[in-house]
C-alpha cells in the first residue's frame, strides 16, 4: 500500500520540489495550496501523513494543526510543519497545537523522505 | 517534473508574488493597518524566500529574510507604518525584484543599493533580529523533533565525537512517560528510541504497572511509560533535543546518573606505535565499542584482548551500518527485585518439596508407581525450568562492570605514572545483579591497587625484560557452580619480606613469627594493613583489603591471593551462582551421603583393575584414553579412615579446574541426579575445608556440598601427596 501524504504549501515551488522528491521515492502526493483548502480535502485524501506550512492565505498552519487535531475531522496522523521559520516562539505554538514536527525550509529532500519513510512506515 | 523546470515555475511564481507584492504595497499605502493586505504582503515576501531557499539563492534569501523580519513587525504591529518606511517597502519591492531577475538570468547585480537597503532595514529591528538572521543563513537544515531522528547527516555532530568530549561516556537514565496526548498528535515513542540509539546505547524497559485489566482497558489512553538507560558521549542537550517535540506531552525526567567509560586520551598512545596494529577510531565505532578501543592504548598488544575475545572487532563499519544495529531494542520489563527474589525463594522451595514428593512415593512402593513416573518426571522438569527462567531474570553479564574498570585502570596509571592497560576476559559471563552491584567497589580498589602496587613502573620492567606496559589482566568465567573472578597484574608481585616487617611493625603478627608463603600473603587482608611506603594518590583513602574481603565475604564468596615473585600476584573472587539451586549429583563418599556439583564433572567412568595404577606407596593414577589422571580419593580427602586403597571400588569423577587440569574423584557411588537447594554452611555452621555447602535431600536429611577444587588441593596440601605439579606433568605425557 502506498503511502499517502498531503502537503499543504502556498507556494507552487515548494508543492512541485516536494512532489518531485516524495513521488520518486514512491509516495501518492496529495496537495493544497492553502490551509483552507488543505482542511477539506483532508477526509478526501485521507493521507497517511500530512506536511503543512505555516504562513498561508485563508487558513494559516496553525490553523491547519488546530483543525485537523480537534473537531469532527480528529486525527493522529503526523504532521510535519515544513516552514523558513525556525522561532522557538513558533515551534512551541504548533507544538501546543499538536504538531508532530518541524522542519526549516531549505528541505533536504534525501532527510525528509527518510523522516516521512519512518513517521509512516511505524504509523501504518 | 526536472529540477530545470521546477526552477523555471519558481521564477514564473515569484513574478506572480512580485506582482502581488506591489499591489499588497500600493493597498498599504492608502489602507495601512488593514491585516489582510500586510499578511499578502508578508506571505508574497516569505514564500520568494522559501523558493529561493531550495535553489540556494542564498543573496534573494538573506535579503527577502530581512524584508520579511520588517514586514513581520508591521504584521505584529510592533512598528507603525510611516512615510518613510512606506517608502522604504518599495525600494525593498524594487530591489526583490532586481534580485529575482538577477539569479533568473544569472547576471551580475552592483550590490551597492542592496547593502543600503538592508542596512536601512535593519534599522527597524533590534540587535537580536539582526544575529538571528546570521544563524538562518547558515543553517541550511534544521531538523527537529521527529526530525532529529536524523541528525547524524548534521556535519556538526562529526565535529564533537572527535574532540575531547567524545572520550567521556556517561550514563543517562530517562524517565518517559508519555500522554495520551502524545500519540493523539500523531508521535510514536519507538522513533524517539530510535533516535536515542542513535546518540549511545539504549536500553529500554516498559513500565506496564498502570496496566489496567482487560475489562477497564481503554485502548485510546496512554498507560505505559518506559525507563530507560543510555550510555552515550552527547550531553544532555542532544537527549533534550530527541524530545523536543514532546515536551508538554508526555512526563520526561533526564539525569545524569555518572561517568560510565572513558576512551584512552590519545596522549597515553605509547612511544613506539606499531603502523599495522593500530586500530582506526572512527568517531562512529568510537561511542559503541569502547572496550574494544581501550587496548589501542597499548598498541603492540592490541591482539591480546582480541585474541580473547569469542569474536574479535571488526574493521569499524560504516557509521550507517553500525547505527542499524542499535536500532529496535529488545522490549524489556522493569520488574521490583523484592518480587523476584520471593519468587527465587519459592522456587527453592518447590524444588525441595518436589524431591521430598518423590521420595515419598518410591517410600511407598506402590504397585501403580510407574504410572506416577513420568508425572513426577514431568512435575521435575516443570521445577527446573522455572528455576532457570527465575535464575535468567536475575543475572546480568559483567561486561558493563569490566568496561568501567577500564576508566580506572587509565585513571590509576595517570595518577601513578604507570603504563597499565586492561584486558577482560569472560566479560558475557552473567552473575547475580547483586552481586555485580555490590562487587563494583571492591573491584575498584582491586584494580587500583594492582596498578598501584603490583605494576612496576616501566624502566624497572624495562630493566627486567619485561614489556613496559604493564597488564591488568580482569576475568570472569563459570566454575563448579561458582563465579570465579580474577584480578591479576604482570608486576613484580608480593614483596613478602616488606609485608611481614609491615606486619610486625604493626603489631598484627608477633615478631617471632613463622609464616608460610601464603600466610604471609595472607596479612594483607587483616585490618589496618597497608604496604605503601609512601601513602600514594590512590591509596590513601583508608579502604584496605580487608574491606573487599568483608564484601565479598557478604556475598557469601571468598577472595585468595596468589603472587609469583617477578611475574605478578592473582587475587581471585568465588562468589556462588545467585540462586541458592543448582543441579548435583547425589553420592556416597564411605557412608556419608553428599553432592557434588554437576557442572564441575566432566565425566564418569567405572574403571576397570586394570587402568588403575599405583604411584609410590598410596597414590593411584588412572589410565583414560592414552593419558594419566590422579585420583584424589574424597572419603580419604575429607578425613574418612580406610577403604582407600582397594582398587577397583568406587567410580570416579573427571573433573577440570584450573589448578589441575585434570583430576578423577573417586566416590563410592551415584545415587541420583538432582536439583538441591543450597542452604550456606558457613552462615548456618562453620566452614569446612572441600565443602562449599549444605542442601536438605527428600528424605528430609542434610547432605554436604562438595567444592571439587578445594577437596584436590585439600588431597595436595598433604605433604606426602607424590602428584606434584612436575609428576603429574610427565605422567600426563607418558
Amino acid at each position: 500500500m502506498t503511502t499517502k501524504v498531503l502537503a499543504i504549501d502556498d507556494s507552487r515551488t515548494i508543492r512541485n520540489l516536494l512532489r518531485v522528491s516524495l513521488e520518486s521515492a514512491g509516495f501518492e502526493f496529495h496537495s493544497a495550496c492553502d490551509g483552507q483548502e488543505g482542511v477539506e480535502v483532508f477526509p478526501d485524501v485521507d493521507p497517511d501523513v500530512v506536511i503543512t506550512d505555516i504562513n498561508m492565505p485563508k487558513m494559516d498552519g496553525f490553523g491547519v494543526i488546530d483543525s485537523l487535531r480537534s473537531g469532527p475531522n480528529r486525527t493522529n496522523v503526523p504532521i510535519l510543519v515544513l516552514t523558513t521559520e525556525s522561532s522557538d516562539d513558533l515551534k512551541a505554538r504548533a507544538r501546543g497545537a499538536g504538531a508532530t514536527g518541524w522542519i526549516v525550509k531549505p528541505f533536504d529532500d534525501t532527510s525528509l523522505v527518510s523522516v516521512l519513510q519512518r513517521l509512516t512506515g511505524h504509523v501504518s | 517534473m526536472s529540477m530545470n523546470s521546477i526552477r523555471n515555475t519558481f521564477f514564473e511564481e515569484c513574478e506572480e508574488l512580485l506582482e502581488a507584492l506591489v499591489e499588497g504595497l500600493a493597498q498599504m499605502e492608502e489602507t495601512s493597518d488593514d491585516m489582510e493586505v500586510i499578511n499578502a504582503v508578508f506571505r508574497s515576501v516569505h514564500s520568494i524566500k522559501g523558493g529561493a531557499g531550495a535553489f540556494a539563492l542564498d543573496r534573494l534569501v538573506n535579503f527577502a529574510h530581512t524584508f520579511e523580519t520588517v514586514m513581520d513587525k508591521v504584521r505584529d504591529r510592533e512598528l507603525a507604518v510611516d512615510e518613510k518606511l512606506m517608502a522604504l517597502f518599495h525600494r525593498s519591492g524594487d530591489q526583490l525584484s532586481d534580485l529575482v531577475a538577477s539569479a533568473r538570468d544569472d547576471t551580475d547585480l552592483d550590490p551597492t543599493a542592496e547593502s543600503a537597503i538592508i542596512k536601512d532595514l535593519e534599522g527597524y529591528l533590534g540587535a537580536e533580529t539582526a544575529t538571528e538572521e546570521f544563524s538562518f543563513s547558515a543553517v541550511t537544515l534544521d531538523f527537529d523533533g521527529p526530525a532529529a531522528i536524523e541528525l547524524p547527516d548534521i556535519p556538526l555532530e562529526e565535529a564533537e565525537t572527535t574532540d575531547e568530549q567524545a572520550n567521556t561516556e556517561c550514563v543517562f537514565k530517562i524517565h518517559f512517560k508519555p500522554e495520551r496526548t502524545l500519540y493523539e498528535n500523531g508521535h510514536e515513542p519507538l522513533l524517539l528510541f530510535d533516535a536515542l540509539a542513535e546518540l549511545g546505547s539504549l536500553t529500554v524497559a516498559a513500565d506496564l504497572n498502570r496496566l489496567p485489566s482487560f475489562d477497564s482497558f481503554d485502548p485510546n489512553d496512554a498507560v505505559i511509560a518506559w525507563e530507560m538507560e543510555l550510555v552515550t558521549n552527547k550531553d544532555e542537550q542532544s537527549l533534550q533535543e530527541v524530545f523536543e517535540f514532546v515536551e508538554g506531552l508526555c512526563d520526561l525526567q533526564i539525569s545524569k546518573e555518572k561517568a560510565s567509560v572513558s576512551l584512552p586520551k590519545p596522549e597515553a598512545l605509547p612511544t613506539e606505535p606499531v603502523q599495522e596494529l593500530q586500530q582506526p577510531t572512527p568517531s562512529g565505532s568510537a561511542e559503541e565499542t569502547p572496550i574494544e578501543q581501550a587496548p589501542a592504548l597499548e598498541s603492540p598488544k592490541t591482539k591480546a584482548i582480541e585474541e580473547q575475545k569469542p569474536t574479535p572487532a571488526p574493521a569499524p563499519a560504516p557509521s550507517g551500518a553500525a547505527q542499524k544495529e542499535s536500532r529496535g531494542p529488545k522490549p524489556t520489563l522493569r520488574v521490583d527485585l523484592d518480587r523476584v527474589d520471593r519468587l527465587i525463594n519459592t522456587v527453592g522451595e518447590l524444588i525441595i518439596n518436589q524431591a521430598m514428593i518423590s521420595q515419598r512415593i518410591e517410600e511407598l512402593d506402590l504397585p501403580t508407581v510407574a504410572h506416577l513416573t513420568n508425572e513426577l518426571e514431568a512435575y521435575k522438569l516443570l521445577a527446573r525450568d522455572i528455576q532457570e527462567g527465575v535464575m535468567a531474570i536475575r543475572a546480568q553479564p559483567v561486561k558493563p562492570l569490566f568496561q568501567r574498570m577500564s576508566r580506572i585502570v587509565r585513571e590509576a596509571s595517570d595518577a601513578t605514572h604507570k603504563k597499565a592497560k586492561l584486558v577482560t576476559v569472560g566479560d558475557s559471563t552473567e552473575v547475580d545483579k547483586t552481586v555485580i552491584e555490590r562487587l563494583a567497589d571492591p573491584l575498584t580498589h582491586m584494580i587500583r591497587n594492582a596498578v598501584d602496587h603490583g605494576l612496576e613502573t616501566s624502566d624497572i620492567r624495562e630493566a627486567a625484560g619485561k614489556e613496559p606496559i604493564g597488564t591488568i589482566r580482569l576475568s570472569a568465567a563459570h566454575r563448579s557452580g561458582s563465579v570465579f573472578i580474577e584480578i591479576s597484574d604482570d608486576g613484580a608481585g608480593l614483596d613478602r619480606e616488606r609485608i611481614l616487617a609491615k606486619a610486625i611493625e604493626k603489631n598484627l603478627v608477633a615478631p617471632d613469627v613463622e609464616l608460610s608463603e601464603p600466610e604471609i600473603d595472607n596479612l594483607l587482608f587483616l585490618p589496618g594493613f597497608s604496604t605503601a611506603g609512601q601513602v600514594s594518590n590512590l591509596s590513601g583513602r583508608g579502604v584496605g583489603m580487608d574491606v573487599v574481603k568483608n564484601a565479598v565475604q557478604a556475598l557469601g564468596g571468598r577472595v585468595s591471593i596468589t603472587s609469583t615473585p617477578g611475574k605478578g600476584t592473582t587475587f581471585t573472587i568465588v562468589l556462588p551462582l545467585t540462586l541458592a539451586v543448582m543441579d548435583g549429583f547425589v553420592i556416597s563418599v564411605g557412608d556419608q551421603t553428599m553432592v557434588i556439583p554437576i557442572s564441575s564433572i566432566l565425566e564418569t567412568i567405572r574403571p576397570n583393575a586394570k587402568d588403575i595404577h599405583v604411584v609410590g606407596t598410596d597414590s593411584q593414577v588412572v589410565s583414560v584414553r592414552g593419558s594419566y589422571v590422579p585420583i584424589v580419593d574424597v572419603a580419604h580427602s575429607l578425613g574418612q579412615k580406610g577403604k582407600s586403597g582397594e582398587k577397583s571400588t568406587g567410580i570416579l569423577l573427571l573433573v577440570a579446574t584450573e589448578s589441575q587440569d585434570l583430576t578423577a574423584l573417586r566416590v563410592s557411588a551415584i545415587h541420583d541426579q538432582r536439583q538441591v537447594v543450597i542452604k550456606s554452611l558457613e552462615s548456618n555452621y562453620t566452614a569446612i575445608p572441600g565443602v562449599s555447602a549444605a542442601t536438605i535431600l527428600g528424605d528430609g536429611k542434610i547432605a554436604l556440598i562438595l567444592d571439587p577444587e578445594e577437596l584436590i588441593k585439600l588431597a595436595h596440601s598433604n605433604p606426602l601427596d607424590p602428584f606434584s605439579q612436575n609428576t603429574r606433568m610427565e605422567l600426563h605425557h607418558a
